[in-house]
This record gives structure tokens, C-alpha cells and sequence, in this order.
């Protein structure tokens, strides 16, 4: 048994190594699928990563009546938390509300202007909340309109932002359909390139097969090579497809840091290298294999 | 060891390849089956390789019946049988070495057997020094003794040899009827399929005739006659 597995791996690599053309171009074929799945492996992440960074600006603001006690405004807070609709609830004080807008607008003459002439603080507190879904706004909003707090509220500022709340999510989530359905299309089309050439390569040596069967030779015996030889193309298309990627990822870092903030790509491709691997071994190894199985199938019945 | 048992081979759509066919072959025998191209000698034998199935009758190999013959079987049937064709069918992508070896490696012998055997069988053919080459870099006449060494390096019980001076000179042809008797003495049956008139008048051995896919003649030391 040994023996025979040696052979047939000995057989599958002589194989290989001899018919340098038609290996580098079923390697070249096969690049293609594992190219595509590993950029999908990033491209989850880092769409996941822009439509939690489109959905985080999402959210509804409270504001309660001046003189509201910061005690009953915590209160509040306390229980909207509880709402399992609810992600997040964040207080923001009358103090802290005046001095964010002091930072974000102290460049800005006219507006600190505008604020002196008023004097005070004409700032609210406020609790600014998000949920999980879109939908849930109306929910939270229903929930301070007819709750006990309602002598407490200034005005929920739910019904000017809505409109814009709900395209945000119905573009990240269009955006995620979209993605996924592509993404199944595209795997679809280049596994079956793949599986075609590999099938047009087996074709050419149908005699070959044929010959091996007159001789006696077992199924097994003449399937085992091609086999191997699909898995060494595979694995031949993996590095490659590595090298490409950690070229791509290491000189495009940089860049994409710079247009989205808190996007590393080098970080994620080095923390994720041995899944990439693994996932790109897979899919190489597993295209080579299966397509090499389903093209000998019709020519072993000599 | 092989009977042809009212053998009929009809290839569609009604084409009739061989008809009744019936006759018997003892161990160590040498036998030419002798026939014009088209006369069913080619299916006989492919029928014997278990190839193709009869449309009717039975094959007997070894008290095998190769019509009812399982698929998972045949690797130890063509086992027994050493078959040598006319376009050689060796095998493009291994030296001429390698493709001796495979049948070897198929039958599941150790490596210092195969070394030793295949040296050996290559200096019987007189092809030690294109050990290392591939079948595109030997002559017919070489392709052909490879075919031969191919097909009796693992001791089968019966050589099939369909028109293997076809493609050779007289000279290369001779050479290789003269390794199929060698064969034979050494003791292996051989089937032989020749439309060849000087070949199958020189060997003064048993020959089949066929005609049309029907056995008009079956004698012991006979000649080719139309």
C-alpha cells in the first residue's frame, strides 16, 4: 500500500514536471478562483468594516427639558439600556455638549460668536442612542413619546433624521446582498473555468488512460496521478496567489489607511495568514482534486 | 486455456464484425490468426482483451467468462494477457524504461525487481542503450520491441500480438516475429494477427483463418491462403 501511494505520487509529479506548458497554464487557471475567494476573505472584512462605520453615524438624540435633574435623566438612561432593541445609550451632559461643540467649532469665528451673544449654555442634555436595525428607531422613539418621561423630553430628534437613517440602511444592507449574490456568481464562473480546463488537459490524454487500462492497470492506480497532479497545481496556485497578496496588501495599506481611518489590510492579511492559507489550500487543492475525479470518471470505462 | 464459443460480434448500427465464431487455443500454443483488414481479427482480439463484449456466445479464459466479466475484475485479467499493437500504444509522457516499468508497478512488484527485470528484458529486445528515451525519440522498429518488452516483462500467460509488423520494415518485421517465437518457446501462448503472407507461411504454426468475421479455416501448420 506504501509503495503504491509512493508511485502514484512519483507518477503524479513526473507527470507534472514534464508537461511544464499545460501545467503553468492549468496553475494559471486555477489562480483565478483562489484569487477571487481570497479576496472575498478580505473584502467581508473590510465591507463589513464600512457599513459598521456608515451605521455607527446613525442615531437618534433625546434632549430633556432645561432644568431636568441629572438623576432622573440617568434614570432613563438605566432603563432605555434595557431595551433589547437598544446597542448603545450615551449620556451627554449640557457642560459636555457645549464643549464638544467649543472643540469642533473653535476654528470658526462667526459660530463663536453666535454662542457669546447668547451666553450661557444653551445646550441640552441629551442621550444619544442607537439600535441595531433601522426599524428599531421608531420603537425607541414610541417608547420616550409615551413613557413616564414624557414631561421630561424637550424633543426627540428621530423624525428630521429618519429619512436619511433609513437609506443608510438600506444601502450597508443592499450593499451586503449585493456583495454576497456577486460574490456567489463570480466563485460559481471561475470554479467551473477551472474545473473546464482541467477536464480539457485530462481529455487530451484519454489514450493515455485507455493505454494504462489495457495493461491492467487498477482505477485507482491511473486516477491517482491526476489526482496529484490537480492537488500540485493547486498548491503551485496557492503561492503564487500569496505572493500576489502579500505584495498587494503590504503596498496598499498605507493608502487605504489614508481613505478609510482604522483600516488596516496589512494588520488583518498577517493576522488572518495561516486562515488565508488554509482557505486557499482548500479551495486549490479541492478544485484540483474534484475536477480531476469528475473528468477521469467517463474515460475509466475501458 | 482460451475457447471461443459461438462468438457473434454485431457493432451498430448492423455492422457484423464476427459470426459463430468457435474454437479453442491450448496452453503454449502458438497461433496466427490470419484474415484480410476487416475480416474480425482486431475484435477477436479486443473481445479476448475484454474490450468489447459478444453480442452473442461465450469466451472462456482460464475458465473465466470474459462476456459476463465484471468491470473490477478486468485489471486481473489484462494482467494475465500481454498485448502488443500495431500503433504500439506505449505510453507519450514515460521513457521507454518507464513504460516497462508501469506494468511492474501495476502488478505491485518491489523496486530491485523491476531494476532487475526490466535491465534484463531490455537487452532480450536489444534496447538497453534507449532505456532513458521517450517513444517520439524511438524508431518504429524500436517503438515496437519496447511494445514487446512492455508486454512480457511481467511473464503473462498469453502474448497478443495484433498486426505488430504493420508499421515495419522487413527487416525491423522479421525481428520481431523471430522475439514472438523466442517468447513462445520460453513457454507463453501467443496469439498472433497478421495479414501477412511471408510471415504466416514462415512460421509453419497452427492459423485461423477468418473471412467476413466467419472461420473458414483452422489447421495445425498452416498456411495463408485467399
Amino acid at each position: 500500500m506504501v509503495t503504491l501511494i509512493k508511485r502514484i505520487f512519483k507518477s503524479g509529479w513526473l507527470s507534472f514536471s514534464r508537461d511544464g506548458g499545460l501545467a503553468a497554464a492549468t496553475c494559471l487557471i486555477m489562480l483565478i478562483p483562489i484569487l477571487l475567494i481570497t479576496s472575498l476573505f478580505l473584502l467581508k472584512d473590510v465591507g463589513q468594516f464600512l457599513i459598521s462605520t456608515i451605521q455607527e453615524k446613525a442615531d437618534i438624540s433625546v434632549y430633556f427639558k432645561e432644568g431636568a435633574p441629572e438623576e432622573d435623566i440617568l434614570k432613563v438612561k438605566e432603563e432605555v439600556s434595557e431595551i433589547p432593541e437598544v446597542k448603545s445609550v450615551k449620556y451627554v451632559s449640557k457642560e459636555e455638549a457645549l464643549e464638544s461643540f467649543v472643540q469642533r467649532h473653535k476654528d470658526d469665528p462667526v459660530l463663536m460668536e453666535s454662542l457669546e451673544e447668547v451666553g450661557g449654555n444653551p445646550f441640552l442634555a441629551a442621550l444619544n442612542i442607537r439600535s441595531f436595525e433601522a426599524s428599531q428607531y421608531q420603537a425607541v422613539a414610541n417608547f420616550f413619546e409615551t413613557g413616564i418621561f414624557e414631561n421630561l423630553i424637550e424633543k426627540i430628534d428621530y423624525y428630521q433624521r429618519k429619512s436619511v437613517i433609513d437609506r443608510i440602511f438600506a444601502l450597508t444592507s443592499g450593499m451586503g446582498k449585493t456583495g454576497i449574490s456577486l460574490s456567489i456568481v463570480l466563485a460559481i464562473v471561475a470554479i467551473l473555468v477551472a474545473f473546464n480546463t482541467i477536464r480539457l488537459a485530462i481529455l487530451n490524454q484519454k489514450e493515455e488512460i485507455k493505454i494504462q487500462r489495457l495493461v491492467g492497470a487498477s482505477n485507482w492506480f491511473i486516477r491517482g496521478p491526476f489526482l496529484v497532479q490537480g492537488a500540485i497545481s493547486g498548491i503551485f496556485a496557492t503561492i503564487i496567489c500569496l505572493l500576489i497578496f502579500t505584495l498587494i496588501c503590504w503596498f496598499l495599506s498605507p493608502k487605504i489607511e489614508i481613505l478609510f481611518s482604522g483600516l488596516n489590510i496589512w494588520k488583518y492579511f498577517t493576522s488572518n495568514f495561516f486562515t488565508i492559507i488554509l482557505l486557499q489550500l482548500v479551495t486549490g487543492i479541492g478544485l484540483g482534486v474534484i475536477s480531476s475525479t469528475i473528468a477521469i470518471r467517463k474515460y475509466l470505462k475501458v | 486455456m482460451i475457447s471461443f464459443q459461438a462468438v457473434t460480434k454485431i457493432f451498430p448500427p448492423n455492422i457484423l464484425a464476427l459470426e459463430n465464431v468457435s474454437f479453442e487455443i491450448k496452453p503454449k500454443e502458438f497461433v496466427s490468426i490470419a484474415g484480410k483488414s476487416g475480416a474480425g481479427k482486431t475484435t477477436l482480439l479486443r473481445i479476448l482483451l475484454a474490450e468489447e463484449k459478444p453480442t452473442k456466445g461465450r469466451i472462456f479464459f482460464d475458465g473465466q467468462d470474459l462476456s459476463k466479466i465484471e468491470p473490477a475484475r478486468l485489471p486481473q485479467l489484462r494482467r494475465k494477457i500481454g498485448a502488443v499493437f500495431q500503433d504500439y500504444k506505449l505510453l507519450p509522457s514515460k521513457t521507454a524504461y518507464e513504460n516497462i516499468a508501469y506494468v511492474m508497478e501495476v502488478i505491485g512488484a518491489t523496486e530491485e525487481e523491476i531494476a532487475r527485470d526490466v535491465t534484463q528484458v531490455l537487452e532480450i529486445v536489444g534496447l538497453e542503450g534507449r532505456a532513458k528515451n521517450f517513444p517520439a525519440e524511438l524508431s518504429a522498429g524500436e517503438r515496437q520491441r519496447a511494445a514487446i518488452a512492455r508486454a512480457l516483462i511481467h511473464r503473462p500467460d498469453v502474448i497478443l500480438a495484433d498486426e505488430p509488423t504493420g508499421n515495419l520494415d522487413p527487416y525491423n518485421a522479421l525481428d520481431i516475429i523471430r522475439l514472438l517465437l523466442k517468447i513462445h518457446e520460453l513457454g507463453t501462448t501467443v496469439i498472433l494477427a497478421t495479414h501477412n503472407k511471408e510471415i504466416i507461411n514462415s512460421l509453419g504454426k497452427r492459423v485461423i483463418t477468418l473471412e467476413e468475421g466467419r472461420v473458414i479455416r483452422d489447421e495445425e501448420k498452416g498456411r495463408f491462403v485467399f
